[in-house]
């Protein structure tokens, strides 16, 4: 299958606008579950809000939240699918820089030392495109995901030593999701990422806080740390906004990676409760929109 | 837990009455600030045109869009979505936006620190929590841009709102030394021990 890049970067453009607007299936499930389980009166006023504010989005046609993120997109390219890879690059860069322009929505985007905004979202090295290959059917796969900046300022990597052993995993997500208290806009997805090097140790982490609700890591071990962390962190009584309650996380994400026997490295990046994301797949049949 | 209807600006003692857990709803002009804006203020030594004395002040850098003047868009600006980002980062201004501008209510999400309610205390002040990521809803409490200083730095220019109903808002820090976050933060820590206990860790 051959890929047209006039529909990637209609796509990009595309999807730019729907992560910004409509919150995916599973996190609306999972507004809704914290909203039964919730104990604390104030709390659930707080979900209630947060409940409200996605059909007032889809009702009024605006945006969830007004931090447009960091945009990152994901890419899988499926077996069989012909692309010239600097040019889908391109393309993708270009549907995000129409997406602010046409859309008129905020660039949150500034170099790092000067701060001087291009008003595109886009500069040096951003959009982030990750570019990764599937075994999966002849498809080609682009994720957008929104980052915001209140839940990434609060991100950390410990390279903890072996002897420290798992114990330093767990303490570390406890130890971060006090530190984080009301900053990360929660209820959070924790993701956390373990073993690795450190640059894929904190990537990981991302790729735990951006997956979908009700979706679990592929390596046993994986599962069972989410399985445990997860109450453990809303034992805790930060709450939605820092403000009290049992809701701190709808839950907690992790990925694992093989790491060096002299190495036990942890991260932790946290998505908010406006944890958005939009999926366009591309087959010979089209494009199909999604989460 | 009283409800307040405010139209500003406001006096010292409208804002002293306020305590923890009590509401409060905006009418009038509303600021927007953000890091930027307070960056080129308090350390380059930026002027604005605007009186500040008595307002509140929320920490946002809007959507917007450039539209024609008119009597709804006097700014040349039409609101998109008007929302809240993390007081934290810019908790370090609390003292001088007080101090120098006179302002009276800080709004924003997840909170300031000691610092700052040291100077709500010492100066007359509170912070206000609206809750974050709902900028959809509180973009329907905004009536229009009435005005705009220091736009150089859009979107985190010194925008002047016109808000109608702005609320409900939780007084989340008061002019008494009272902090939600700092209560909720000792308590997530009294919690520390169980949490790892749960977890097995030694």
């Amino acid at each position: 299958m051959k890929i047209d890049l006039r529909q990637v970067e209609e796509a990009a453009k595309e999807l730019y606008i729907r992560a910004l607007k409509r919150l995916p299936p599973d996190v609306k499930q999972g507004f809704d579950a914290l909203a039964k389980s919730e104990t604390d009166a104030g709390a659930r006023r707080m979900l209630g809000t947060m409940i409200r504010n996605i059909t007032v989005a889809e009702d009024t046609d605006n945006l969830l939240c007004q931090d447009t993120g960091i945009p990152i997109y994901n890419v899988w390219i499926g077996r069989g699918v012909e692309v010239d890879g600097v040019a889908l690059k391109q393309a993708i860069r270009r549907g995000c820089e129409r997406s602010t322009r046409e859309y008129s929505f905020r660039s949150s985007i500034v170099h790092p030392t000067t701060r001087v905004n291009e008003q595109t979202s886009c500069g040096r090295g951003v959009p982030i495109i990750n570019v990764d290959f599937s075994e999966d059917e002849e498809a080609l796969v682009i994720e957008m995901v929104p980052k915001g900046s209140g839940s990434e300022n609060n991100s950390w990597l410990r390279m903890a030593v072996p002897a420290e052993g798992v114990d330093a995993i767990k303490t570390f997500v406890i130890d971060c999701v006090l530190e984080a208290g009301g900053k990360t806009c929660p209820p959070t997805i924790v993701g956390v990422g373990v073993g690795g090097t450190a640059d894929l140790c904190v990537h990981l982490a991302k790729v735990a806080a951006t997956r979908a609700l009700g979706t679990h890591c592929d390596d046993p071990e994986g599962a069972r740390l989410e399985e445990e962390l997860g109450p453990a962190v809303n034992m805790l009584g930060v709450g939605p906004q820092g403000l009290g309650g049992d809701s701190t996380a709808f839950a907690v994400h992790v990925e694992t990676a093989a790491t060096h026997i002299t190495m036990n490295p942890v991260a932790v990046n946290m998505q908010c409760h406006s944890a958005r994301r939009a999926r366009a797949t591309f087959r010979a049949s089209g494009v199909e929109y999604g989460y | 837990m009283a409800h307040y209807d405010f139209t500003t600006p406001l006096t010292e003692g409208a804002v002293r009455k306020l305590r923890l857990d009590d509401t409060v709803s905006l009418n009038g002009t509303l600021f927007g600030i953000r890091d930027a804006t307070q960056i080129h203020m308090f350390d380059r030594g930026r002027k604005t045109r605007f009186d500040l004395s008595g307002h509140a002040v929320i920490h946002t850098a809007p959507d917007v869009k450039k539209v024609q003047k008119s009597a709804a868009h006097p700014a040349g600006y039409a609101p998109l979505c008007v929302g809240t980002t993390t007081s934290d980062r810019m908790e370090r201004f609390t003292r001088p936006l007080m101090q120098q501008c006179g302002v009276r209510l800080v709004i924003g999400k997840g909170g300031l620190r000691e610092e700052s309610l040291k100077a709500f205390g010492e100066l007359g002040g509170a912070y206000l929590a609206i809750i974050g990521g709902t900028a959809a809803l509180e973009t329907t409490w905004v009536e229009s841009i009435e005005d705009v200083d220091l736009d150089d730095l859009n979107p985190e220019s010194l925008w002047k709102f016109r808000v109608r109903n702005f609320g409900p808002l939780l007084v989340a820090m008061d002019s008494h030394g009272g902090s939600l976050y700092s209560k909720v933060k000792r308590t997530a820590q009294e919690h520390r021990a169980a949490a790892l206990r749960r977890l097995g860790v030694r």
